[in-house]
Protein backbone atom coordinates (compact mmCIF):
# COMPACT_ATOMS: atom_id res chain seq x y z
CA UNK A 1 0.00 0.00 0.00
CA UNK A 2 2.95 2.61 0.82
CA UNK A 3 5.08 1.81 -1.78
CA UNK A 4 2.27 1.77 -4.28
CA UNK A 5 0.98 5.06 -3.15
CA UNK A 6 4.48 6.88 -2.82
CA UNK A 7 4.43 6.18 -7.04
CA UNK A 8 1.90 8.22 -7.80
CA UNK A 9 2.05 11.12 -5.17
CA UNK A 10 5.02 13.22 -3.73
CA UNK A 11 5.83 12.72 -0.31
CA UNK A 12 3.20 15.20 1.08
CA UNK A 13 4.65 18.83 2.59
CA UNK A 14 2.79 20.79 5.54
CA UNK A 15 0.64 22.50 3.26
CA UNK A 16 -0.50 19.30 1.81
CA UNK A 17 -0.77 17.07 4.82
CA UNK A 18 -3.43 20.33 5.74
CA UNK A 19 -5.12 19.67 2.39
CA UNK A 20 -5.62 15.74 2.71
CA UNK A 21 -6.51 16.16 6.79
CA UNK A 22 -9.57 18.67 5.91
CA UNK A 23 -10.75 16.94 2.66
CA UNK A 24 -10.40 13.34 5.09
CA UNK A 25 -12.38 15.26 7.60
CA UNK A 26 -14.85 16.28 5.03
CA UNK A 27 -15.34 12.93 3.14
CA UNK A 28 -16.03 11.15 6.11
CA UNK A 29 -18.71 13.36 6.85
CA UNK A 30 -20.09 13.33 3.86
CA UNK A 31 -19.83 9.63 3.72
CA UNK A 32 -21.72 9.57 7.15
CA UNK A 33 -24.56 11.52 6.17
CA UNK A 34 -25.04 9.65 2.91
CA UNK A 35 -24.88 6.19 5.07
CA UNK A 36 -27.31 8.10 7.09
CA UNK A 37 -29.61 8.78 4.75
CA UNK A 38 -29.38 6.33 1.87
CA UNK A 39 -29.14 3.02 4.31
CA UNK A 40 -29.77 3.95 7.79
CA UNK A 41 -32.98 5.91 7.35
CA UNK A 42 -34.33 3.63 4.55
CA UNK A 43 -33.96 0.45 6.82
CA UNK A 44 -35.15 1.97 10.29
CA UNK A 45 -38.45 3.51 8.10
CA UNK A 46 -39.13 -0.19 7.36
CA UNK A 47 -38.56 -1.27 11.17
CA UNK A 48 -35.35 -3.58 10.25
CA UNK A 49 -33.51 -2.58 13.24
CA UNK A 50 -36.20 -3.57 15.61
CA UNK A 51 -35.30 -6.03 18.29
CA UNK A 52 -37.56 -8.24 17.03
CA UNK A 53 -36.12 -9.21 14.14
CA UNK A 54 -32.37 -9.18 15.37
CA UNK A 55 -33.30 -10.61 18.85
CA UNK A 56 -32.86 -14.44 17.64
CA UNK A 57 -29.43 -13.54 16.61
CA UNK A 58 -27.97 -11.36 19.00
CA UNK A 59 -29.70 -11.52 22.97
CA UNK A 60 -29.66 -14.42 24.60
CA UNK A 61 -32.60 -14.23 26.35
CA UNK A 62 -34.85 -14.70 22.88
CA UNK A 63 -36.75 -17.99 22.78
CA UNK A 64 -35.32 -18.70 20.12
CA UNK A 65 -32.04 -17.72 20.52
CA UNK A 66 -30.44 -21.06 21.45
CA UNK A 67 -32.59 -23.17 18.93
CA UNK A 68 -31.48 -20.91 16.18
CA UNK A 69 -27.95 -20.82 16.72
CA UNK A 70 -28.00 -24.98 17.44
CA UNK A 71 -29.70 -25.05 13.78
CA UNK A 72 -26.96 -22.46 12.14
CA UNK A 73 -24.26 -24.85 13.79
CA UNK A 74 -25.37 -27.59 12.33
CA UNK A 75 -25.23 -25.92 9.06
CA UNK A 76 -21.83 -24.95 9.47
CA UNK A 77 -20.71 -28.29 10.42
CA UNK A 78 -22.42 -29.49 7.46
CA UNK A 79 -20.82 -26.65 5.15
CA UNK A 80 -17.48 -27.11 6.68
CA UNK A 81 -17.70 -30.80 6.40
CA UNK A 82 -18.49 -30.68 2.68
CA UNK A 83 -15.41 -27.76 2.40
CA UNK A 84 -12.76 -30.35 4.37
CA UNK A 85 -13.87 -33.44 1.75
CA UNK A 86 -13.92 -30.85 -1.57
CA UNK A 87 -10.41 -29.49 -0.44
CA UNK A 88 -8.93 -32.99 0.52
CA UNK A 89 -10.35 -34.58 -2.71
CA UNK A 90 -9.24 -31.46 -4.89
CA UNK A 91 -5.53 -31.43 -4.16
CA UNK A 92 -5.28 -35.10 -4.18
CA UNK A 93 -7.31 -35.55 -7.72
CA UNK A 94 -5.64 -32.21 -8.85
CA UNK A 95 -2.01 -33.03 -8.00
CA UNK A 96 -2.38 -36.89 -9.30
CA UNK A 97 -4.17 -35.06 -13.23
CA UNK A 98 -1.03 -32.64 -13.18
CA UNK A 99 1.41 -35.66 -12.83
CA UNK A 100 -0.39 -37.39 -15.61
CA UNK A 101 -0.44 -34.51 -17.40
CA UNK A 102 3.09 -33.39 -17.42
CA UNK A 103 4.19 -37.66 -17.83
CA UNK A 104 2.18 -37.58 -20.80
CA UNK A 105 3.78 -34.44 -22.68
CA UNK A 106 6.93 -36.39 -22.28
CA UNK A 107 5.59 -39.76 -23.38
CA UNK A 108 3.87 -38.39 -26.38
CA UNK A 109 7.72 -36.86 -27.49
CA UNK A 110 9.49 -40.44 -26.71
CA UNK A 111 10.12 -42.18 -30.44
CA UNK A 112 10.27 -45.68 -28.83
CA UNK A 113 13.16 -46.53 -31.34
CA UNK A 114 13.71 -49.95 -29.19
CA UNK A 115 10.22 -51.28 -31.11
CA UNK A 116 9.58 -52.38 -34.50
CA UNK A 117 7.66 -50.00 -36.52
CA UNK A 118 4.35 -50.69 -35.94
CA UNK A 119 4.11 -51.16 -32.09
CA UNK A 120 6.03 -48.09 -31.63
CA UNK A 121 3.35 -46.27 -34.06
CA UNK A 122 0.80 -47.75 -32.22
CA UNK A 123 2.61 -46.74 -28.84
CA UNK A 124 2.71 -43.10 -30.05
CA UNK A 125 -0.78 -42.87 -31.29
CA UNK A 126 -1.89 -44.43 -28.40
CA UNK A 127 -0.11 -41.94 -25.48
CA UNK A 128 -1.15 -39.01 -28.27
CA UNK A 129 -4.97 -40.06 -27.72
CA UNK A 130 -4.64 -39.85 -23.78
CA UNK A 131 -3.00 -36.63 -24.25
CA UNK A 132 -5.89 -35.22 -26.51
CA UNK A 133 -8.62 -36.70 -24.30
CA UNK A 134 -6.90 -35.57 -20.65
CA UNK A 135 -6.20 -32.04 -22.97
CA UNK A 136 -10.37 -32.20 -23.73
CA UNK A 137 -11.68 -33.29 -20.52
CA UNK A 138 -9.44 -30.43 -18.64
CA UNK A 139 -10.93 -27.43 -21.41
CA UNK A 140 -14.32 -28.70 -20.82
CA UNK A 141 -14.50 -28.94 -17.12
CA UNK A 142 -12.75 -25.82 -16.83
CA UNK A 143 -15.08 -24.34 -19.33
CA UNK A 144 -18.25 -25.23 -17.93
CA UNK A 145 -19.52 -23.40 -14.48
CA UNK A 146 -18.99 -25.30 -11.14
CA UNK A 147 -22.85 -25.01 -10.63
CA UNK A 148 -23.54 -26.80 -13.50
CA UNK A 149 -21.20 -29.20 -12.77
CA UNK A 150 -22.55 -29.84 -9.18
CA UNK A 151 -26.28 -29.56 -11.19
CA UNK A 152 -25.11 -32.57 -13.50
CA UNK A 153 -23.54 -34.91 -11.10
CA UNK A 154 -26.29 -34.56 -8.74
CA UNK A 155 -29.40 -35.04 -11.31
CA UNK A 156 -27.54 -37.24 -13.84
CA UNK A 157 -25.51 -40.21 -10.84
CA UNK A 158 -28.90 -41.59 -9.88
CA UNK A 159 -29.77 -41.56 -13.02
CA UNK A 160 -27.24 -43.58 -14.20
CA UNK A 161 -28.33 -45.69 -10.57
CA UNK A 162 -25.35 -44.48 -8.62
CA UNK A 163 -26.97 -42.92 -5.78
CA UNK A 164 -25.33 -41.58 -2.71
CA UNK A 165 -25.73 -39.61 0.29
CA UNK A 166 -26.13 -34.99 -1.10
CA UNK A 167 -23.03 -34.65 0.58
CA UNK A 168 -20.85 -36.43 -2.04
CA UNK A 169 -22.43 -35.58 -4.95
CA UNK A 170 -21.55 -32.13 -3.68
CA UNK A 171 -18.11 -33.19 -2.83
CA UNK A 172 -17.64 -34.78 -6.66
CA UNK A 173 -19.02 -31.73 -8.08
CA UNK A 174 -16.51 -29.72 -6.68
CA UNK A 175 -13.79 -31.89 -7.08
CA UNK A 176 -14.28 -32.14 -10.54
CA UNK A 177 -14.31 -28.64 -11.21
CA UNK A 178 -11.24 -27.55 -8.55
CA UNK A 179 -9.53 -30.64 -9.18
CA UNK A 180 -9.23 -29.38 -12.50
CA UNK A 181 -8.08 -25.76 -11.68
CA UNK A 182 -5.46 -26.84 -9.23
CA UNK A 183 -4.36 -29.20 -11.76
CA UNK A 184 -3.65 -26.51 -14.46
CA UNK A 185 -1.91 -24.50 -11.64
CA UNK A 186 0.57 -27.16 -9.97
CA UNK A 187 1.07 -27.89 -14.08
CA UNK A 188 2.12 -24.10 -14.89
CA UNK A 189 4.32 -23.92 -12.01
CA UNK A 190 6.04 -27.28 -12.82
CA UNK A 191 6.46 -25.63 -16.56
CA UNK A 192 7.81 -22.25 -15.09
CA UNK A 193 10.52 -23.75 -13.05
CA UNK A 194 14.15 -23.53 -15.07
CA UNK A 195 14.71 -26.46 -17.26
CA UNK A 196 17.87 -26.69 -15.64
CA UNK A 197 15.83 -28.77 -12.80
CA UNK A 198 14.70 -31.48 -14.97
CA UNK A 199 18.02 -31.80 -17.19
CA UNK A 200 19.62 -32.28 -13.94
CA UNK A 201 17.32 -34.79 -12.62
CA UNK A 202 17.20 -36.29 -15.68
CA UNK A 203 21.27 -36.56 -15.84
CA UNK A 204 21.43 -38.29 -12.04
CA UNK A 205 19.63 -41.16 -13.70
CA UNK A 206 15.94 -40.87 -12.48
CA UNK A 207 13.08 -41.69 -14.27
CA UNK A 208 10.74 -39.14 -15.73
CA UNK A 209 8.20 -40.28 -13.01
CA UNK A 210 10.78 -39.63 -10.35
CA UNK A 211 11.92 -36.06 -11.78
CA UNK A 212 7.97 -34.95 -11.89
CA UNK A 213 7.74 -36.68 -7.96
CA UNK A 214 10.89 -35.43 -6.10
CA UNK A 215 11.69 -32.97 -8.33
CA UNK A 216 9.08 -31.18 -10.39
CA UNK A 217 6.01 -31.24 -7.99
CA UNK A 218 7.60 -30.11 -4.37
CA UNK A 219 9.22 -26.83 -5.79
CA UNK A 220 5.67 -26.35 -8.15
CA UNK A 221 3.86 -26.79 -4.73
CA UNK A 222 5.63 -24.01 -3.21
CA UNK A 223 6.07 -21.38 -5.88
CA UNK A 224 1.83 -21.98 -6.37
CA UNK A 225 1.52 -21.93 -2.95
CA UNK A 226 -0.89 -18.47 -2.76
CA UNK A 227 -2.61 -19.52 -6.02
CA UNK A 228 -3.45 -22.56 -4.29
CA UNK A 229 -4.60 -20.96 -0.73
CA UNK A 230 -7.02 -19.19 -2.71
CA UNK A 231 -8.19 -21.66 -4.58
CA UNK A 232 -8.84 -22.98 -1.07
CA UNK A 233 -10.99 -20.05 -0.60
CA UNK A 234 -13.24 -20.60 -3.28
CA UNK A 235 -14.00 -24.04 -2.58
CA UNK A 236 -14.81 -22.92 0.45
CA UNK A 237 -17.33 -20.30 -1.32
CA UNK A 238 -18.51 -22.79 -3.72
CA UNK A 239 -19.88 -24.70 -1.03
CA UNK A 240 -22.20 -22.84 -0.49
CA UNK A 241 -23.46 -23.93 -3.98
CA UNK A 242 -25.11 -26.96 -2.41
CA UNK A 243 -28.53 -25.53 -1.42
CA UNK A 244 -29.14 -26.06 -5.41
CA UNK A 245 -29.10 -29.64 -4.75
CA UNK A 246 -30.48 -29.45 -1.22
CA UNK A 247 -27.87 -30.13 0.87
CA UNK A 248 -27.98 -29.02 4.31
CA UNK A 249 -25.63 -26.45 4.41
CA UNK A 250 -25.45 -22.84 6.10
CA UNK A 251 -27.47 -21.40 3.26
CA UNK A 252 -30.10 -24.02 3.33
CA UNK A 253 -30.83 -23.56 7.01
CA UNK A 254 -30.94 -19.66 6.84
CA UNK A 255 -33.70 -20.38 4.25
CA UNK A 256 -35.30 -22.49 6.79
CA UNK A 257 -35.11 -19.88 9.46
CA UNK A 258 -36.26 -16.79 7.27
CA UNK A 259 -39.25 -18.93 6.48
CA UNK A 260 -40.09 -19.43 10.21
CA UNK A 261 -38.65 -15.40 11.73
CA UNK A 262 -38.93 -13.77 8.32
CA UNK A 263 -36.00 -11.65 9.06
CA UNK A 264 -34.41 -12.31 5.96
CA UNK A 265 -31.80 -9.12 5.43
CA UNK A 266 -30.70 -9.76 9.36
CA UNK A 267 -30.22 -13.50 8.69
CA UNK A 268 -28.26 -12.84 5.36
CA UNK A 269 -26.05 -10.16 7.46
CA UNK A 270 -25.29 -12.77 9.78
CA UNK A 271 -24.32 -15.29 7.31
CA UNK A 272 -22.23 -13.26 5.48
CA UNK A 273 -20.16 -11.66 8.48
CA UNK A 274 -19.29 -15.54 9.23
CA UNK A 275 -18.10 -16.12 5.72
CA UNK A 276 -16.47 -12.86 5.48
CA UNK A 277 -14.45 -14.03 8.65
CA UNK A 278 -13.56 -17.58 7.85
CA UNK A 279 -12.24 -16.45 4.49
CA UNK A 280 -10.64 -13.00 5.07
CA UNK A 281 -8.51 -15.34 7.11
CA UNK A 282 -7.80 -17.23 4.97
CA UNK A 283 -6.39 -14.61 2.67
CA UNK A 284 -4.28 -13.70 5.09
CA UNK A 285 -3.02 -16.59 5.64
CA UNK A 286 -2.28 -16.88 1.67
CA UNK A 287 -0.64 -13.52 1.67
CA UNK A 288 1.66 -13.97 4.64
CA UNK A 289 2.53 -17.27 2.95
CA UNK A 290 3.56 -15.35 -0.16
CA UNK A 291 5.18 -12.78 1.98
CA UNK A 292 7.38 -15.73 3.58
CA UNK A 293 8.18 -17.32 0.32
CA UNK A 294 8.81 -14.12 -1.44
CA UNK A 295 11.40 -13.74 1.52
CA UNK A 296 13.45 -17.24 1.20
CA UNK A 297 13.74 -16.94 -2.74
CA UNK A 298 16.12 -13.65 -2.01
CA UNK A 299 18.57 -15.61 -3.83
CA UNK A 300 17.40 -14.56 -7.29
CA UNK A 301 16.18 -11.42 -7.71
CA UNK A 302 15.21 -10.89 -11.11
CA UNK A 303 13.54 -14.45 -11.25
CA UNK A 304 11.63 -13.73 -8.18
CA UNK A 305 10.42 -10.12 -8.93
CA UNK A 306 8.76 -11.98 -12.60
CA UNK A 307 7.56 -15.00 -10.66
CA UNK A 308 5.92 -12.32 -8.07
CA UNK A 309 3.77 -10.72 -10.87
CA UNK A 310 2.49 -13.47 -12.59
CA UNK A 311 1.26 -14.89 -8.94
CA UNK A 312 -0.43 -11.66 -8.83
CA UNK A 313 -2.59 -12.25 -11.87
CA UNK A 314 -3.01 -15.96 -10.95
CA UNK A 315 -4.53 -15.50 -7.30
CA UNK A 316 -6.60 -12.71 -8.96
CA UNK A 317 -7.77 -15.47 -11.71
CA UNK A 318 -8.19 -17.87 -8.86
CA UNK A 319 -10.50 -16.16 -6.36
CA UNK A 320 -13.30 -15.16 -8.91
CA UNK A 321 -14.59 -18.21 -9.41
CA UNK B 1 -30.87 -37.26 -28.91
CA UNK B 2 -33.69 -35.47 -30.67
CA UNK B 3 -33.80 -33.02 -28.03
CA UNK B 4 -31.14 -31.31 -29.32
CA UNK B 5 -33.18 -30.39 -32.26
CA UNK B 6 -36.45 -30.75 -31.52
CA UNK B 7 -35.45 -28.24 -28.27
CA UNK B 8 -33.16 -26.39 -30.27
CA UNK B 9 -34.88 -22.89 -30.08
CA UNK B 10 -35.24 -23.59 -25.52
CA UNK B 11 -30.99 -23.62 -25.82
CA UNK B 12 -30.76 -20.89 -28.15
CA UNK B 13 -33.47 -18.61 -25.95
CA UNK B 14 -31.33 -19.48 -22.96
CA UNK B 15 -27.86 -18.79 -24.50
CA UNK B 16 -29.44 -15.50 -25.82
CA UNK B 17 -31.04 -14.89 -22.35
CA UNK B 18 -27.58 -15.93 -20.15
CA UNK B 19 -25.81 -13.60 -22.57
CA UNK B 20 -27.76 -11.03 -21.73
CA UNK B 21 -27.26 -11.27 -18.21
CA UNK B 22 -23.70 -11.22 -18.46
CA UNK B 23 -23.61 -8.25 -21.55
CA UNK B 24 -25.21 -5.77 -18.43
CA UNK B 25 -23.84 -7.33 -15.27
CA UNK B 26 -20.07 -7.30 -17.14
CA UNK B 27 -21.10 -3.22 -17.81
CA UNK B 28 -22.18 -2.54 -14.31
CA UNK B 29 -19.21 -4.36 -12.93
CA UNK B 30 -16.70 -2.86 -15.26
CA UNK B 31 -18.30 0.36 -14.41
CA UNK B 32 -18.42 0.27 -10.79
CA UNK B 33 -15.25 -1.54 -10.78
CA UNK B 34 -13.58 1.52 -12.20
CA UNK B 35 -15.24 3.52 -9.56
CA UNK B 36 -13.58 1.35 -6.88
CA UNK B 37 -10.56 1.65 -8.38
CA UNK B 38 -9.95 4.60 -8.41
CA UNK B 39 -11.43 5.25 -4.36
CA UNK B 40 -8.80 2.69 -4.06
CA UNK B 41 -6.01 4.46 -5.27
CA UNK B 42 -7.31 8.20 -4.38
CA UNK B 43 -4.97 10.46 -1.99
CA UNK B 44 -8.18 10.55 0.75
CA UNK B 45 -7.60 8.05 2.96
CA UNK B 46 -11.60 7.64 3.97
CA UNK B 47 -12.37 7.40 0.31
CA UNK B 48 -9.57 4.49 -0.02
CA UNK B 49 -10.86 3.01 3.16
CA UNK B 50 -14.70 2.87 1.37
CA UNK B 51 -12.87 1.11 -1.26
CA UNK B 52 -11.13 -1.82 0.73
CA UNK B 53 -13.89 -2.06 2.53
CA UNK B 54 -16.04 -2.99 -0.52
CA UNK B 55 -13.50 -5.35 -1.98
CA UNK B 56 -12.91 -7.34 0.91
CA UNK B 57 -16.69 -7.79 1.56
CA UNK B 58 -17.42 -9.26 -1.82
CA UNK B 59 -14.73 -10.76 -2.45
CA UNK B 60 -14.97 -13.23 0.71
CA UNK B 61 -18.51 -13.42 0.50
CA UNK B 62 -19.96 -16.24 -1.57
CA UNK B 63 -22.15 -15.23 -4.68
CA UNK B 64 -24.78 -17.52 -3.30
CA UNK B 65 -25.13 -15.08 -0.68
CA UNK B 66 -25.36 -11.71 -2.75
CA UNK B 67 -27.90 -13.56 -4.60
CA UNK B 68 -30.06 -14.47 -1.40
CA UNK B 69 -29.49 -11.49 -0.18
CA UNK B 70 -30.65 -9.22 -3.78
CA UNK B 71 -33.71 -12.13 -4.32
CA UNK B 72 -34.96 -12.55 -1.09
CA UNK B 73 -33.41 -9.10 1.18
CA UNK B 74 -34.56 -6.44 -1.69
CA UNK B 75 -38.46 -7.15 -1.35
CA UNK B 76 -37.97 -7.23 2.03
CA UNK B 77 -37.14 -3.58 1.77
CA UNK B 78 -39.83 -2.69 -0.22
CA UNK B 79 -37.98 -2.67 -3.61
CA UNK B 80 -37.78 -4.22 -6.79
CA UNK B 81 -35.24 -2.22 -8.53
CA UNK B 82 -37.45 -0.64 -10.55
CA UNK B 83 -34.70 2.06 -11.50
CA UNK B 84 -33.37 -0.51 -14.03
CA UNK B 85 -36.50 -0.56 -16.55
CA UNK B 86 -34.19 2.20 -18.70
CA UNK B 87 -36.77 2.69 -21.39
CA UNK B 88 -34.23 2.58 -24.69
CA UNK B 89 -32.18 -0.70 -23.22
CA UNK B 90 -35.62 -2.34 -22.32
CA UNK B 91 -36.44 -2.61 -25.97
CA UNK B 92 -33.31 -4.75 -26.40
CA UNK B 93 -33.08 -6.80 -23.01
CA UNK B 94 -36.94 -7.26 -22.53
CA UNK B 95 -36.39 -8.88 -19.18
CA UNK B 96 -35.74 -5.77 -18.04
CA UNK B 97 -38.84 -4.65 -18.25
CA UNK B 98 -40.88 -7.32 -16.60
CA UNK B 99 -42.96 -7.28 -14.02
CA UNK B 100 -41.02 -10.16 -12.25
CA UNK B 101 -37.81 -8.41 -10.82
CA UNK B 102 -35.57 -11.33 -10.76
CA UNK B 103 -33.41 -11.16 -13.71
CA UNK B 104 -32.83 -7.46 -12.24
CA UNK B 105 -31.68 -8.83 -8.92
CA UNK B 106 -29.70 -11.24 -10.70
CA UNK B 107 -28.22 -8.37 -13.11
CA UNK B 108 -27.55 -6.19 -10.07
CA UNK B 109 -25.93 -9.14 -7.62
CA UNK B 110 -23.71 -10.53 -10.21
CA UNK B 111 -22.58 -6.50 -11.10
CA UNK B 112 -21.86 -6.28 -7.31
CA UNK B 113 -19.96 -9.23 -6.80
CA UNK B 114 -17.86 -9.26 -9.88
CA UNK B 115 -17.16 -5.18 -9.66
CA UNK B 116 -14.83 -6.16 -6.14
CA UNK B 117 -12.61 -8.31 -9.00
CA UNK B 118 -12.22 -5.94 -11.40
CA UNK B 119 -11.23 -3.43 -8.83
CA UNK B 120 -8.34 -6.04 -8.10
CA UNK B 121 -7.57 -6.29 -11.70
CA UNK B 122 -7.41 -3.01 -12.59
CA UNK B 123 -5.49 -2.03 -9.26
CA UNK B 124 -2.94 -4.77 -10.37
CA UNK B 125 -2.63 -3.12 -13.56
CA UNK B 126 -1.80 0.21 -12.05
CA UNK B 127 0.73 -1.62 -9.73
CA UNK B 128 2.58 -3.27 -12.64
CA UNK B 129 3.66 -0.55 -14.23
CA UNK B 130 7.16 0.32 -13.11
CA UNK B 131 7.08 2.89 -10.29
CA UNK B 132 10.40 5.22 -12.68
CA UNK B 133 7.22 6.02 -14.85
CA UNK B 134 4.99 7.89 -12.56
CA UNK B 135 8.15 9.11 -10.66
CA UNK B 136 9.51 10.57 -14.17
CA UNK B 137 6.08 11.83 -14.87
CA UNK B 138 5.80 13.61 -11.48
CA UNK B 139 8.86 15.40 -12.43
CA UNK B 140 7.64 16.62 -15.10
CA UNK B 141 5.52 18.62 -12.92
CA UNK B 142 2.65 16.51 -14.05
CA UNK B 143 -0.29 16.62 -11.41
CA UNK B 144 -2.07 13.37 -10.14
CA UNK B 145 -4.88 13.15 -12.61
CA UNK B 146 -2.57 14.00 -15.39
CA UNK B 147 -0.38 11.58 -14.35
CA UNK B 148 -3.16 9.14 -14.27
CA UNK B 149 -4.56 9.88 -17.73
CA UNK B 150 -1.43 9.66 -19.86
CA UNK B 151 1.25 7.84 -18.14
CA UNK B 152 -0.30 5.15 -15.23
CA UNK B 153 -3.29 4.34 -16.88
CA UNK B 154 -2.73 3.66 -20.31
CA UNK B 155 0.55 1.53 -19.52
CA UNK B 156 -2.11 -0.15 -17.02
CA UNK B 157 -4.36 -1.55 -19.79
CA UNK B 158 -1.78 -4.05 -20.71
CA UNK B 159 -1.11 -5.45 -17.57
CA UNK B 160 -4.67 -5.90 -16.93
CA UNK B 161 -6.03 -7.23 -19.50
CA UNK B 162 -5.57 -10.90 -18.70
CA UNK B 163 -6.58 -10.65 -15.40
CA UNK B 164 -9.98 -8.58 -16.21
CA UNK B 165 -10.51 -11.34 -18.99
CA UNK B 166 -10.38 -13.97 -16.41
CA UNK B 167 -12.60 -12.04 -14.13
CA UNK B 168 -15.16 -11.78 -17.15
CA UNK B 169 -15.05 -15.80 -17.90
CA UNK B 170 -15.27 -16.33 -14.27
CA UNK B 171 -18.33 -14.30 -14.19
CA UNK B 172 -19.86 -16.01 -17.44
CA UNK B 173 -19.87 -19.09 -15.28
CA UNK B 174 -21.11 -17.34 -11.90
CA UNK B 175 -24.50 -15.92 -14.39
CA UNK B 176 -25.41 -19.62 -13.99
CA UNK B 177 -26.64 -19.51 -10.50
CA UNK B 178 -29.19 -16.73 -12.13
CA UNK B 179 -31.12 -19.88 -13.07
CA UNK B 180 -31.20 -20.92 -9.82
CA UNK B 181 -33.10 -17.58 -8.34
CA UNK B 182 -36.07 -17.22 -10.43
CA UNK B 183 -34.83 -16.32 -13.55
CA UNK B 184 -36.27 -18.46 -16.30
CA UNK B 185 -35.71 -19.57 -19.08
CA UNK B 186 -31.50 -19.13 -18.54
CA UNK B 187 -29.25 -21.87 -20.07
CA UNK B 188 -28.78 -23.27 -16.10
CA UNK B 189 -32.81 -23.08 -15.58
CA UNK B 190 -33.76 -24.53 -19.03
CA UNK B 191 -31.21 -27.76 -17.79
CA UNK B 192 -33.52 -28.09 -14.85
CA UNK B 193 -36.95 -27.49 -17.06
CA UNK B 194 -36.20 -30.14 -19.61
CA UNK B 195 -34.60 -33.11 -17.84
CA UNK B 196 -37.48 -33.04 -14.45
CA UNK B 197 -40.28 -31.13 -15.85
CA UNK B 198 -40.52 -32.12 -18.89
CA UNK B 199 -38.67 -35.66 -18.41
CA UNK B 200 -36.33 -35.47 -21.67
CA UNK B 201 -33.28 -37.55 -21.01
CA UNK B 202 -30.63 -36.28 -19.21
CA UNK B 203 -27.60 -36.99 -21.56
CA UNK B 204 -28.57 -34.82 -24.35
CA UNK B 205 -29.73 -31.82 -22.46
CA UNK B 206 -26.08 -32.35 -20.18
CA UNK B 207 -24.63 -32.36 -23.54
CA UNK B 208 -26.89 -29.08 -25.13
CA UNK B 209 -26.16 -27.22 -21.83
CA UNK B 210 -22.53 -28.11 -21.85
CA UNK B 211 -21.79 -26.44 -25.45
CA UNK B 212 -23.91 -23.31 -24.95
CA UNK B 213 -21.42 -22.48 -21.58
CA UNK B 214 -18.54 -23.82 -23.44
CA UNK B 215 -19.29 -21.68 -26.31
CA UNK B 216 -18.64 -18.58 -24.21
CA UNK B 217 -15.89 -19.50 -22.14
CA UNK B 218 -13.29 -21.62 -23.98
CA UNK B 219 -12.69 -19.01 -27.06
CA UNK B 220 -12.43 -16.45 -24.25
CA UNK B 221 -9.86 -18.94 -22.09
CA UNK B 222 -7.55 -19.55 -25.78
CA UNK B 223 -7.60 -15.52 -26.40
CA UNK B 224 -6.13 -15.28 -23.13
CA UNK B 225 -3.82 -17.85 -23.05
CA UNK B 226 -2.11 -16.30 -26.28
CA UNK B 227 -2.11 -12.84 -24.85
CA UNK B 228 -0.57 -13.92 -21.88
CA UNK B 229 2.21 -15.69 -23.85
CA UNK B 230 2.86 -12.75 -26.24
CA UNK B 231 3.04 -10.83 -23.17
CA UNK B 232 5.37 -12.88 -21.67
CA UNK B 233 7.54 -12.65 -24.63
CA UNK B 234 7.45 -9.14 -24.75
CA UNK B 235 8.30 -8.53 -20.96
Amino acid sequence: MKTELSVLYDAPGPRQKKITWIGSILTLVALLAAAYVLVYRPLDAKGQFSMELWGPYVAPANENFDQLWDRLGFGLRQTLAAAVLAILSSLIFGTLLAVLRVQLRSVVRRTYTGFNLPVAYLLRGLSWTLSAVTRFCVEVFRGLPVVITIFFVGRGFPEFGISLEILWYLVIGLTIYNGVVIAEILRSGMEGLPGGQREAAEALGLSPLQTTRMILLPQSFRIMLPALISQIVVILKDTSLGFIISYEDTLNIAKQIIGVLDNPIQTYVVIGTIFIGVNYSLSKLAQYVQHRLARGRRTSPTRTGAAGTELETEAVAGTTT
Amino acid sequence: MSVLIDKFDVFAGGFWLTLQICVLAGTGALALGAVMAVLRISPLPPLRAVGTAYVTIFRNVPLTVVMFFAAFGLPALGSNANFLRIPVLDSVFSRLGTDLPYFRFAVIALALYTAAFVCEALRSGVNAVPPGQAEAARSLGMTFTQNLRHVVLPQSWKAAAVPLGSVIIAMIKNSALAGFFGVVGDLAQSADQLTSAEGYPFVPVAIGISIGYLIMTVPLGLLLDRMERRQAVAR
